[in-house]
């Protein structure tokens, strides 16, 4: 007699797995091949096999695109992540009433629309009604100015976008760190900030590392904040790919471009499993 | 949890244990001595001086944790080698130190391994070697042994007793086991609730207990209510007794009180006359190197131990005669 | 002075975290259609518009009905999902799992853009259905991750012992594994219900000017010109937030809903 756990479980997944390659698996094998495909004005797009879209890549119109996308996501991420690992830190170790409810809180803001963070910022740094108008009114400023758009605005909308989503990656690993581990550097003569430079952050380095990435690569598909917080000269990928294939009309580059986005993100989220599940292989 | 009225005076070079149920107090105390947490009243007083609002780093210890606490991304020569480090300690200096506090956990050969690809033993001698580091004035352990099997708890407790001694070092041991406690300590503190309820050499909390509590946390023991009926007689279970010397306590004529018998002091009898009392027997458990009686006798079920060539010719269901050494009892405050 | 360091950092923070949105309510309550702040006056005709004035009311209504179907349609694939991943496990599972979380985890442009190519190849761009299914998958995972841990919280002996009194795998879901995991399940459909709410980007590029959204009608104001309206509606979707996240904490553990064992503060 064979052991079977169970006996009627895979007619109970056929509906949800076919569902989703319906709806997900073919809808990117369709814009893997419209990638491919030629673009015609006044329309949409026509089947062929073309490397067009690809061979615009090496353009410099590109390379400052994703010089711009890459440029802006990696400082976000690393600003992001030296504010979101001591936070994570040290709301892991709060009483838990008081850290439900800051994770209540976290989540709401994580959960916002780009499109009501990035109002919500383009009002603070507005000239009448932000910050601009608060230094003038306290004295700093002379007459009362506008901090948008700018570069500043924009990392800063970023760097807000993307920290609920760093605490929510770290908070887990530091949550579940033994709190004797850096009582034990503490009973050794270490001070607080030594203690935390010494032990808890070495511990913790693959998940910084993680951190990094994923949050890298939740800035790098910001559509929205480039247009609203940003100058033109700061769009990056997704705002391009959006511009290609609503505005342009071009949906074979946009295709061609969101596969590039798509395969460095998947490459990158995957690097982080296999770091992942080389770390469990060290514990067991 | 927090810890109440508690003046203890702990006798340099000698081994302490702080010992209670969970929840009663006493990591929080050693904690506190730690500086790990703060104390809203009261004084810390290490070798004459106060240790108040001086954090756990600027304090002269070394403390082994519950959970070990030993550094993942160190090997076990740089775990050991941190305290020193931190103080700022040269290399050299810093590596024939390791070496010597190796040899004296007796793992001379392991200070480049991992800390995972170490046996629950080995952890531990590593983490007491690392506490020991800095020749601290006060060694300081959190439950210790809780994560080893009970063979090798057994074994630990000896090791570490013997290292201590040869130390002559002041140590704080905290435990929950009072097989432990009674192994290791110069000193018992035993406590309940945040207080502290006596604090005696073992043998003397074995044989003398300060309440029914105490008594019946170390060891077994029966805990029989009984009455004081004059300056030096007792009365338990109907039949009067002289007061055992052990009753130091308030225990004022009249007044009721709890007889503490340890089971190796019940004798049984096969004759019913034979003994004060009597009373039949329920349940006989031969353990090999003893063999425990449960005889009703009064209302109550009483707990004897004979070694087993001594065994007493009864079985269950029969009526035997009980002798009580009361002289060996513990007259306690219910 | 430590735990002071410490508070004061977390505050600085929080205060970082909910200024932009203090402003914003700020904004909302003001008298005149400007913006400004500190607001001049004190009016809520501006919440009142979201219910009246007929673009937002449209917007509000093809928002709510758009989270209302995704989130149960999610919740719908997301859960005989999950039972057969803890049941199977295997490379099986593992693999369907990816699939689950993978619309989320990707860049959102991409999954927009894949959802967008392929309803215009079925034909159905710019139909509300079509945003209500993309924003389905697309949130899949919510459901999928809630409920997949609740799963693992449910001790396998439980189903066993129900088994050894005589039920069948039918009893045992309707009568133990649902009863447990059902908080889970409603975490995981709140979730992709305020997530489906504040998403902008699917929604526009599959059906963005035939059901216009409210993140959308936010959007194409911010960029036509300023009214306080869209401060009012911002202000909603927080509160509206914090409402449902509020409850989720309420009614469960949310620390270890998000992943920590040790959720007792020392």
């Amino acid at each position: 007699m064979t052991r079977r756990r169970s006996d009627n479980s895979w007619h109970l997944v056929l509906l949800p797995a076919a569902t989703l390659t319906v709806f997900f698996v073919i809808p990117f094998t369709i814009m893997l091949a419209v990638s491919f495909f030629q673009r015609i004005e006044g329309g949409f797009f026509e089947p062929a096999f073309v490397l067009s879209n690809y061979v615009r890549f090496l353009t410099p119109f590109f390379g400052k695109i994703l010089a711009t996308s890459v440029g802006l996501s990696a400082t976000a991420a690393t600003i992001v992540v030296a504010v979101a690992f001591p936070f994570a830190y040290v709301l892991s170790r709060m009483p838990r009433r008081r850290q439900t409810t800051i994770l209540v809180f976290i989540l709401s803001v994580l959960s916002l629309s780009e499109v009501i963070v990035g109002f919500a910022w383009s009002t603070l740094l507005s000239r009448t009604a932000g910050i601009g108008n608060l230094f003038h009114w306290v004295g700093i400023a002379e007459s009362p100015r506008a901090y948008t758009p700018g570069l500043a605005s924009l990392l800063l909308g970023l760097a807000y976008l993307a920290f609920p989503y760093a605490v929510l990656v770290i908070y887990p690993a530091v949550s579940r760190l033994d709190p004797e581990l850096p009582e034990a550097a503490r009973t050794s003569g270490a001070s607080p900030l030594r203690a935390f430079t010494s032990v808890t952050l070495p511990i913790m380095r693959r998940t910084i590392a993680g951190a990094l990435i994923l949050v890298f690569v939740f800035t790098l598909g910001a559509y929205l904040l480039p247009q609203v917080l940003g100058r033109p000269r700061h769009w990056t990928l997704p705002v391009h790919i959006t511009d290609q294939a609503i505005f342009q009309s071009n949906i074979p580059f946009a295709a061609a471009m969101a596969m590039f986005l798509l395969l460095v993100s998947l490459a990158l989220v995957g690097l982080v499993l296999v770091v992942d599940s080389r770390r469990r292989g060290d514990q067991s | 949890m927090a810890v109440d009225d508690v003046n203890l005076e702990i006798p340099a070079g000698k081994l302490v244990c702080l010992l209670g149920p969970s929840g009663c107090g006493k990591t929080t105390l050693l904690r506190l001595i730690a500086g790990l947490e703060q104390a809203t009243t009261g004084q810390i007083i290490v070798g004459g001086k106060d240790q108040a609002g001086l954090p756990a780093h600027r304090r002269d210890l070394g403390m082994v944790f519950q959970s070990l606490a030993l550094f993942p991304h160190l090997n076990v020569a740089k775990n050991i080698a941190y305290p020193l480090q931190i103080r700022g300690v040269d290399h050299a200096a810093c590596a024939s130190r390791v070496d010597e506090l190796l040899q004296l956990v007796r793992m001379p050969d392991a200070g480049d391994r991992r800390i995972h690809q170490l046996s629950g033993g080995q952890r531990q001698r590593v983490a007491i070697a690392r506490a020991l580091a800095i020749n601290p004035a006060l060694f300081l352990l959190d439950e210790p042994l809780s994560a080893l099997d009970a063979k090798l708890r057994e074994h630990m407790q000896v090791e570490l007793r013997l290292l201590q001694k040869t130390l002559g070092i002041t140590t704080i041991v905290v435990t929950h086991d009072q097989r432990e406690a009674m192994t290791m300590a110069d000193l018992v503190v035993v406590m309940d609730r945040g207080r502290v309820l006596q604090a005696a050499p073992p043998i003397e909390i074995y044989r003398s207990p300060a309440n029914s509590f105490v008594a019946g946390f170390i060891g077994t023991s029966n805990l029989v209510r009984c009455r004081r009926t004059g300056v030096d007689e007792i009365e338990v279970l109907g039949r009067n007794y002289p007061a055992p010397p052990n009753s130091t306590r308030s225990t004022a004529g009249g007044r009721d009180a709890v007889l503490s018998v340890r089971p190796e002091d019940v004798a049984l009898h096969t004759d019913p006359s034979d003994g004060e009392l009597q009373g039949v027997v329920e349940f006989i458990r031969d353990l090999g190197s003893s063999v425990e009686f449960h005889v009703s006798a009064g209302g109550i079920t009483l707990l004897s131990v004979a070694p087993p060539r001594g065994r007493p010719n009864v079985s269950i269901g029969q009526d035997v005669g009980i002798t009580l050494h009361i002289a060996r009892a513990a007259l306690t405050d219910p | 002075m430590i735990v002071w360091l410490q508070r004061g950092f977390v505050g600085a923070v929080l205060v970082f975290l909910a200024s932009p949105l203090l402003v914003v309510v700020g904004v909302s309550v003001n008298r005149p259609k400007r913006l400004l702040f500190p607001p001049e006056g004190f009016s809520l005709q501006w919440y009142g518009e979201i219910f009246t004035h007929d673009g937002w009311t449209n917007a509000l209504l093809n928002s709510a009905a758009i989270a209302v179907v995704a989130g149960t349609l999610a919740v719908a694939i997301a859960l005989p999902l999950a039972l057969y991943i803890r049941q199977r496990g295997g490379f099986l599972g593992r693999a369907l799992f990816a699939l689950g979380i993978a619309p989320f985890m990707l860049p959102p442009v991409v999954s927009a853009l894949g959802f967008m190519v392929f309803w215009i190849a079925a034909g159905f761009h710019g139909h509300i259905l079509a945003t209500m299914v993309s924003h389905a998958v697309f949130l899949v995972a919510l459901p999928l991750v809630t409920i997949s841990l609740g799963l693992e919280t449910i001790d396998r002996t439980l189903v066993e012992a129900a088994r050894t009194m005589g039920a069948d795998s039918r009893t045992v879901f309707r009568t133990i594994t649902f009863p447990l995991v059902r908080p889970y399940v409603i975490s995981g459909f709140a979730f992709a219900i305020v997530l489906s709410l504040n998403e902008y980007i699917i929604a526009y590029m599959v059906a963005g000017f035939t059901a216009e959204t409210l993140p959308i009608k936010i959007f194409n104001s911010l960029r036509y010109g300023y009214t306080p309206v869209m401060a009012s509606v911002a202000v909603l979707f927080v509160m509206t937030a914090v409402a449902v996240f509020g409850a989720v904490a309420w009614f469960g553990n949310l620390p270890r809903l998000l992943g920590a064992y040790r959720s007792e503060g020392r």
